[in-house]
């Protein structure tokens, strides 16, 4: 390899990138199928990367759950309040302004119906106190305030609010022979609390004739590291019952299986439609090589290396690889990104708001996915280009 | 009374803005066992004149009339199949199928008739055996020579037996030797099995197998190559 | 079919390529089954609910109990035929990840009011008399290994039983098949006697009702009078036919439909722009071939045919194989999430779809060659080859 093999390479890459055009239609193609594949694959796992990022890369690794020991969803479990307080014992809990960042809450479930359809759907409605957004660390309030303790007040969550009917600040909703008024809206960085609405614990307490009674503690941990020792602490007490996970582990484990079909489900539509978008690509450049059979023979007689030549055919596969991949990715990105839907939780029954994230990470393995399309597809025509007798082509045509 | 017999022809096409007369009230004649060489300058017309009595191309006006039938004015759909009942034609580049072996090839016309497998097979082997091709009927044009090519080419013209054998530059793309021996054959067509052959070509020493010959030059048909 | 050996050899003109489109045609059918297996898995409940069902849940949300008291009152209101109770029991197998419906029920009751569970008439009788005893659905049998005559421990976070523990035992005296199609068989059921005399609490309490309407076109006044009857109680009741249950739930999953049909819809379409961009490819290089055979006089329909069965024979080959090994993929129990769908099959619209679209596909990608050879001028094409 030296500079006249570069620049060999060069001649003979700028003359067929210069013809791309003149083949628009077979080369539209193969960019097209490149994009579309692209695009659905993109589609596909930015569906789970927006679900993924809802449930559990939202939620502070600091923040510890503790559930009745065997439940599986905050649905089943349960503690009385002198159980709260043996929880809320603990030294490794990080203090607030207001005391200790713990937050014993409450989970029912309760219909709503959905903008788009009308029918209704199961919305959670958590009780909890204030401190449960401290304890949080990411909930802020977007819009009007927070519910005052002890009256009939919730603020629900930006997601909910977009997808379900009536959930608009000011607004009042009856739930059996309650009636709630809407006085906030929360936000939570695209995470689980954008799904839910919140109502004060001991109006919901009383509402739902709970007693004293909770049915999870949240509590933030003063450093990330002690949750070790803060589960050890509390599963080993004799007085209590208790399993501890982190928040979001415990929503990760509910993801899995709809994330692992979802990606699953992704994956195989992308690989078969890539081996789909393959063969296009190919066919694109042989019908290139096949046009530019002269002009390859008489570079070759010329004395240019047949590895130029190789070079030349794999640059344009590729040039057309990375513009498909381009625009899939941008395609994906303009109809895909932030779009919203709401889907079923199937461990606690309820609804799950998320947007579709179109992330950097997934654009560059689609870009990539779009480039491998393009080197296979350029490789085989690349080598007859190469090896193409020289007096043979040029008697062709 | 002619086989062929075109009065007033006259072929004109458009290119860009300006009208190319090609044939010129042309008139012509050529009786039932005739060996025609056409020759004339590129462009003079004679393979537009070639086309035209071989029903592949219309007339802007005047009539041509083959064994009796008026074909310029024929519909489409009547002239292809008048094609397949009354003209043979070769190419100068034989434009055989390359996928097809040289009996299939031969075959083809035969398709449009309503011969049996049996029958197509036999006259297909005849033909075969007309142009000394027997022993490659199943090769396929890539592993035949160019005057095997032509030879293949002959016999698909003549394999469903049509009065009128039309050549267009048939040895045009092959040396001296292969051209004699195609044109032996062509020799062999008119008067042994008494086709009438129309034959474009440039070659003079083509042209002198012929029975006569005429020059078409400036669209006008002379028996003298200098109008 | 004289012209076979003329098709056959303009297919094998450029192997490879005719390879290739054959492979891309074949995909684009595989994934449109396989992606309407899929599709059907999330939509078939709606599909089969039975007309004459109806849901009865508690008006407040799904998770609140009812009273066992309600069911005579069911049953005696008019134009009710049958009742009976199910709850949600929400265990699992070994670990988490291993949840599956299971449901207690009255066995009589529940398999009169659906006739869509079909079980061997032995088992059936096995399951009636062993009061511990459960049925399996067939692709729960299949997901677990599951055989008839095992003894599988069930672990539910909802329900404890009287010994304090929340493991239940159940014997499997049956496995049912779906009597139609996309019934669900994901599930197990078991004695609803066993259930209310194991649970250590919720006495008097069921999940809800499943009631069956004598007359399908009565039903939503009989929905209307059952609600009505418990209007102002303390467990107001929501009635709702079970279709519409179903779509509630579907609705609940998210548009799922929409979603996959989408995907469908840029597969399949991305594909058969390459395919039929191959085609059209292959046909603009013969242009002189077809010329020489016009000259040769073969008339323009001819030629058209033999255009279009060339581009029907790749559709009807390489789709038929991908919607035949879908659908073989899809028998064989491909589904992705190992035995959580309820149904898995590609439902006979969708395959009816696909052998329409196999056929557009053919007609199609071969339209534009045939119309090119339809306009095709003998000396501009033989001057082109020469």
């Amino acid at each position: 390899m030296n500079f006249t093999w570069f620049s060999q390479v060069a001649a003979v890459t700028g003359v067929s990138l210069r013809e791309l055009p003149s083949r628009w239609v077979s080369s539209a193609v193969a960019v097209f199928g490149i994009a579309g594949v692209v695009m659905v694959m993109v589609g596909i796992l930015s569906m789970a990367a927006g679900f993924r990022a809802a449930l559990s890369e939202t939620s502070d690794p600091r923040v510890a759950m503790v559930l009745r020991a065997s439940s599986t969803s905050e649905l089943d479990s349960g503690f009385s309040r002198e159980d709260t307080l043996v929880i809320a014992e603990s030294e490794l809990i990080a203090r607030g302004e207001d005391g200790s960042l713990i937050s014993s809450e409450l989970y029912v479930v309760v219909d709503v119906a959905r903008k788009s359809t009308g029918t209704s759907s199961n919305v959670p409605l958590r009780g909890v106190k204030p401190v449960a957004m401290d304890v949080r660390g990411n909930v802020r309030i977007a819009e009007g305030r927070m519910f005052s303790p002890g009256l009939n007040e919730i603020v629900v969550g930006s997601g909910a609010r977009n997808l379900f009917a009536g959930l608009d600040v000011g607004s009042t909703v009856t739930w059996g022979t309650n009636t709630w008024t809407v006085v906030g809206i929360i936000e939570a960085g695209g995470g689980v609390p954008e799904s839910e609405i919140w109502a004060d614990l001991h109006s919901l307490q009383s509402a739902y004739r709970r007693g004293s009674s909770v049915q999870t503690v949240r509590a933030r941990l003063a450093s990330e590291d002690d949750f070790q020792s803060f589960k050890d602490s509390l599963t080993g007490d004799p007085r209590l019952n208790v399993s501890v996970i982190r928040e979001r582990d415990f929503y990760a484990d509910q993801s899995r299986l709809i994330n692992g079909l979802i990606t699953g489900v992704g994956y195989f539509v992308a690989v078969l439609m890539g081996l789909g978008a393959i063969f296009g690509a190919v066919n694109t450049m042989y019908t290139a090589v096949a046009s530019r059979m002269r002009e390859i023979a008489t570079w070759r007689a010329l004395g240019f290396k047949s590895s130029a030549v190789f070079i030349s055919v794999m640059t344009e596969a590729l040039t057309l690889g990375l513009i498909g991949g381009l625009v899939g990715a941008l395609i994906a990105y303009v109809v895909f990104n932030g779009f919203q839907v709401a889907t079923m939780n199937w461990t606690s029954f309820s609804q799950l708001t998320f947007a579709f994230a179109v992330t950097p990470g997934l654009i560059k393995s689609g870009v990539l996915y779009a480039l491998l399309m393009g080197l296979i597809g350029g490789l085989l025509p690349g080598l007859r280009a190469a090896r193409l007798p020289i007096t043979v082509a040029l008697r062709e045509l | 009374m002619a086989l062929v017999e075109v009065k007033k022809l006259s072929k004109e096409y458009k290119r860009g803005v300006e009208t190319v007369h090609v044939l010129r009230d042309l008139d012509a004649a050529i009786p039932e066992g005739d060996f025609l060489a056409l020759m004339g300058p590129s462009g003079s017309g004679k393979s537009t004149l070639l086309n035209l009595i071989g029903g592949i191309d219309k007339p802007s006006s005047g009539t041509i009339d083959v064994g009796g039938q008026r074909i310029d004015n024929m519909p489409e759909r009547k002239l292809t199949q008048w094609r397949a009942q009354h003209v043979g034609f070769v190419f100068q580049l034989y434009h055989l199928m390359p996928m097809l072996t040289a009996a299939r090839n031969v075959e083809l016309p035969l398709l449009l008739t309503g011969l049996s497998r049996s029958e197509r097979k036999q006259r297909v082997a005849a033909a075969l055996a007309l142009v000394g091709l027997s022993d490659r009927a199943g090769h396929k044009p890539k592993e035949l020579s160019g005057g095997q090519e032509q030879r293949v080419g002959i016999a698909r013209a003549i394999v469903s037996d049509p009065s009128l054998l039309l050549c267009d530059e048939p040895t045009g793309d092959l040396d001296r030797k292969a051209g004699d021996e195609i044109l032996d054959l062509l020799d062999g067509l008119n008067k042994e099995h008494n086709k009438t052959v129309v034959m474009v070509t440039h070659d003079p020493h083509a042209a002198a197998r012929a029975k006569r010959t005429l020059y078409l030059n400036d669209g006008l048909l002379g028996t003298e190559p200098e109008a | 079919m004289k012209y076979l050996p003329l098709v056959l050899s303009s297919l094998s003109r450029k192997k490879l390529r005719t390879l290739f489109t054959l492979l891309s045609i074949f995909i684009a059918f595989l994934l449109f089954g396989y992606l309407a297996a899929i599709k059907a898995a999330f939509t078939s409940g709606v599909e089969v609910a039975g007309v004459d069902r109806l849901i009865m849940t508690d008006k407040i949300t799904i998770i609140n109990l009812l009273p066992y008291a309600y069911k005579n009152r069911i049953l005696a209101t008019e134009g009710v035929d049958a009742a009976v109770q199910s709850t949600w029991f929400g265990g699992y197998y070994q670990q988490p990840r291993n949840t599956f419906a299971q449901f207690p029920v009255v066995a009589e009751e529940y398999l009169e009011i659906y006739p869509e569970i079909v079980l061997p008439d032995e088992q059936r009788r096995a399951w009636l008399e062993d009061r511990g005893s459960a049925i399996i659905g067939r692709a729960l049998a299949t997901r677990f290994d599951w055989q008839v005559g095992d003894r599988v421990p069930i672990l539910s976070p909802l329900w404890r039983n009287k010994d304090g523990k929340n493991i239940w035992e159940f014997d499997i005296a049956g496995i049912f098949d779906a009597g139609k199609e996309g019934f669900d068989t994901s599930g197990m059921l078991f004695h609803h006697e066993f259930f209310r005399q194991g649970r250590a609490f919720g006495e008097g309490l069921v999940g809800w009702y499943i009631i069956r309407v004598t007359d399908p076109d009565q039903s939503e006044d009989v929905a209307r009078r059952l609600d009505g009857q418990f209007a102002n109680s303390s467990n107001e009741t929501r009635t709702v036919p079970e279709k519409a249950f179903m779509q509630g739930f579907l609705n609940q999953i998210g548009n799922i439909g929409a979603i996959f049909s989408a995907i469908i819809g840029v597969v399949v379409f991305t594909l058969l722009l390459i395919t039929g961009n191959t085609v059209a490819q292959s046909v603009r290089e013969r242009t002189s071939e077809l010329a020489v055979m016009s000259i040769l006089g073969f008339s323009r329909l001819r030629l058209l045919s033999l255009v279009f069965i060339e581009s029907f024979f790749l559709a009807i080959v390489g789709g038929g194989l991908g919607l035949l090994v879908a659908q073989l993929l899809v028998e064989s129990g491909g589904d992705p999430t190992n035995g959580f769908l309820p149904a898995f099959f590609i439902p006979g619209e969708a395959l009816w779809a696909g052998v329409f679209l196999v056929l557009g596909v053919g007609l199609i990608s071969g339209a534009f060659p045939a119309s090119r050879a339809l306009r095709m001028q003998h000396v501009d094409a033989l001057r082109r080859a020469a």
